[in-house]
Parts: C-alpha cells; sequence; structure tokens
C-alpha cells in the first residue's frame, strides 16, 4: 500500500510526486516510458521561468533524476481501472493491482476523442485490454486499433493465444508478426447489434466480434466511474481536488493551457494536498480509536 | 464457504440453490478481475444465507462465457429464480452491487 498514487510521470505528475515525498509520504508514480512524452519531444521551450530554450528532453531527463533522488518508486506500464475501496483505492495495472491512500491524476490529454461505436459497445465487443479479454475471443475476428508504442505486441499476443488479428494504425511496425494483416488507420467506426459485429473502415467493412483499442493512456473518466468534468478535462478546485474524495488531478488533464509551468505548479499543489488528505485521514482514525 | 466457485456442471443447481445469486465472470491474467475479487468475497460473507455469491473462471469454463454472452471481464450477472435481471460490465464499487442484489431480494 502506498500513501500516493500517481497516475501519469510527466510534469505534473513528477512535480506531485516530489512535493509529496517532501512531506514524507510513499509515493508510486505509475507512467509509460517517459520517452514517449509529448514534451520529451519538444524541440525547445522557452516560456519556463529563469530556463529559456531548454530542450524537452533536457527537461524531462532532469525531472525524472529529481524524482527518483527524492525516493519516488515508479511502475511502468498502463493503469486500466481505478476502484475506491472503504479507505483506499485499488488501480489495475496490466495484470499487477496497486493499493494507494489518495490518488493523483495526472495523465495529460487523452488523446483523440471517442470512435464512433466505442463507448456504445465497449463491453460488449469494444476492449482496452487485450491481456484481459484475449481469451473471450479465441478462433474469432478481431480488430485491435494501435496507439500505443507496445501495440504490435499485444497484438502479436491475440494472434498466438488463437484470435484471427487485423492490425491498424497510423503506421506500419517491424514488431508486428508478419502473419497479421496491416490496415492504414483511416476514420472508422464500430458496427453493431447488442455487440460488435463489423468494423468500417474507408470502403471496407470487415466482420469482427471485437474491437480492441489500445491508446497510450485510458482517458481518465474510463478509468474513475463518476468522476466529473467540465469542457472535456477533469474538474477541479484551487485545491485540485476533483468531485471523488482522495482523488486529485494536475496538469494537462485539468484543462488549458496546456503549458509546463501550470502542469508544475498544479502539480505541487496537488501533491501537497493530496499529503494532507493522508495525514487528515489518519489522524480522523487516531481519533476514532480514542 | 461464502464465496462459491461455479463451473458447467454445476452451475446451474448451484446458482438456484437460493432465488437470488450474483455471479463474477472472472480471470486470474486479469488485474481488474483481481482487483474486484474482496469485493466479492464481502458480498459472500454480508448475504450469506441471503443470496448466492458465486465466480466463474472463464478460463476453464469458455461454455459458460460463451453461453451467457460475456464479452468482456471482469462481468458480473444478477440471477433471479434462474433468469439474468442484471448485468454490470467493468469494475464497479461495492454499492452498485449491493444495490443490485438488494433491490432483488
Amino acid at each position: 500500500m502506498h500513501d500516493i498514487v500517481i497516475i501519469g510521470g510527466g510534469p505534473a505528475g513528477l512535480s506531485a510526486a516530489i512535493n509529496a515525498r517532501a512531506r514524507g509520504k510513499s509515493v508510486l508514480v505509475v507512467t509509460n516510458d517517459y520517452h514517449d512524452s509529448p514534451l520529451y519531444r519538444a524541440k525547445k521551450v522557452d516560456n519556463y521561468l529563469g530556463m529559456p530554450g531548454e530542450t524537452g528532453a533536457q527537461l524531462m531527463d532532469t525531472y525524472w533524476a529529481h524524482a527518483q533522488s527524492m525516493g519516488t518508486e515508479f511502475c511502468d506500464g498502463r493503469v486500466l481501472t481505478v476502484m475506491p475501496m472503504e479507505d483506499s483505492f485499488y488501480l489495475s495495472i496490466g495484470t499487477d493491482v496497486e493499493e494507494g491512500g489518495a490518488i493523483v491524476l495526472a495523465t495529460g490529454v487523452s488523446q483523440g476523442r471517442k470512435y464512433p461505436g466505442e463507448e456504445e459497445f465497449l463491453g460488449q465487443g469494444v476492449s482496452y485490454c487485450a491481456t484481459c479479454d484475449g481469451m473471450l475471443y479465441r478462433g474469432k475476428n478481431v480488430v485491435v486499433v494501435g496507439m500505443a508504442p507496445d501495440s504490435p505486441k499485444e497484438a502479436n499476443f491475440l494472434q498466438s493465444i488463437g484470435c484471427n488479428v487485423t492490425y491498424v494504425s497510423a503506421k506500419q511496425s517491424e514488431e508486428l508478426q508478419a502473419d497479421i494483416p496491416f490496415l492504414r488507420l483511416a476514420a472508422f467506426e464500430i458496427q453493431g447489434e447488442g455487440h460488435v459485429n463489423a468494423f468500417h473502415i474507408g470502403d471496407a467493412t470487415l466482420p469482427v466480434d471485437c474491437v480492441f483499442i489500445l491508446r497510450n493512456a485510458i482517458p481518465p473518466t474510463s478509468l474513475m466511474a463518476g468522476l466529473e468534468q467540465e469542457n472535456g478535462y477533469i474538474k477541479v478546485d484551487r485545491e485540485m481536488k476533483t468531485n471523488l474524495p482522495g482523488v486529485f488531478a494536475a496538469g494537462d488533464c485539468t484543462g488549458l493551457p496546456l503549458q509546463l509551468s501550470k502542469a508544475t505548479g498544479e502539480g505541487l499543489v496537488a501533491g501537497q494536498k493530496a499529503a494532507e488528505y493522508i495525514d487528515n485521514k489518519s489522524k480522523d482514525k487516531t481519533s476514532t480509536v480514542q | 464457504m461464502s464465496v462459491v466457485h461455479l463451473n458447467e456442471t454445476d452451475f446451474e443447481s448451484k446458482i438456484n440453490a437460493s432465488p437470488v445469486a450474483i455471479v463474477d465472470f472472472w480471470a486470474s491474467w486479469c488485474g481488474p478481475c483481481r482487483m474486484l475479487a474482496p469485493t466479492i468475497e464481502k458480498l459472500g460473507e454480508e448475504f450469506e444465507g441471503k443470496a448466492v455469491v458465486g465466480k466463474v473462471d472463464v478460463d476453464e469454463n469458455q461454455n459458460l462465457a460463451g453461453k451467457f454472452g460475456v464479452m468482456s471481464i471482469p462481468t458480473v450477472i444478477v440471477f433471479k429464480n434462474g433468469k439474468e435481471v442484471a448485468r454490470k460490465v467493468g469494475v464497479q464499487p461495492a454499492p452498485v452491487y449491493k444495490d443490485l442484489l438488494n433491490s432483488n431480494l
């Protein structure tokens, strides 16, 4: 059990991490490889006070080293779902489960909107988890919409357990097995009656039983049931609290402007307030015992 | 034991041991399913004598998963007198399942 679990290892998440660590809290950051973060690819960042002209890569390397030196724990992976328990939160990360006393969502901007049919058929032939649901589609036709660096591997896994995979992605990957057909990503629609039966892309319609949509990050509202949004971003107050007790959010996922200084500033507030939340919770417990 | 493990041969007889049953379709490789497990255990204790709380490992019982059209796990189905009356796909907070059971008792 960690005091605070932070979802996302960008500037907001790492700022939350060092500030919670500074208050003596145990912190786990769950994140994809930071070399894949949008900031890492920025050629030049000119509006970070006092440090003009740094590259995104320099900044991310420095942030990462700072967070590590403060004793932050890291977990490489994608959070599939977060569930509030009586006194903590459970998070599922791939096939693993972690537990945290408070949550900071620092997931960045979720990539793209949902696709036509995605919401409607989620759980009825639309899945975000190849490991979870793959076995249910052995011997059946499935499409993998690959938008994350590890998507080709997931497609290979599905093929290996006996699914008939078609891989749809913006670019072909060398990692993809040669026996998996590839289609270039274009506007598509998931169709069905009660459950998915077709994947319509360009002029083609493929008969399928499941569409696996594999993004780099799961949209926060799919992660946590009941999380309130405003204009497509997570709704927070000045203390970076969401509508769910013990759940904080910081950085690009809370809204515009999508800028570094805002992310690190919000991360600081979220980290401190999450630490405070943990302190208050343990005080409450002590007083109940007395 | 408060949570019963169900398979293809005993499914019907075991869920019909009480008018109301709740069944969690899960698998060991599925993180969200493992996350749900403690909630199901608690339901088992809380509803002991009032409802059957069961689990189906879909890896070992693919026919059951197919029969009930389980397309994503975890899927939790509530049965009343052997007939499906409610279904929740994906992990939900404990009160959701409690409410479903209570409203069917």
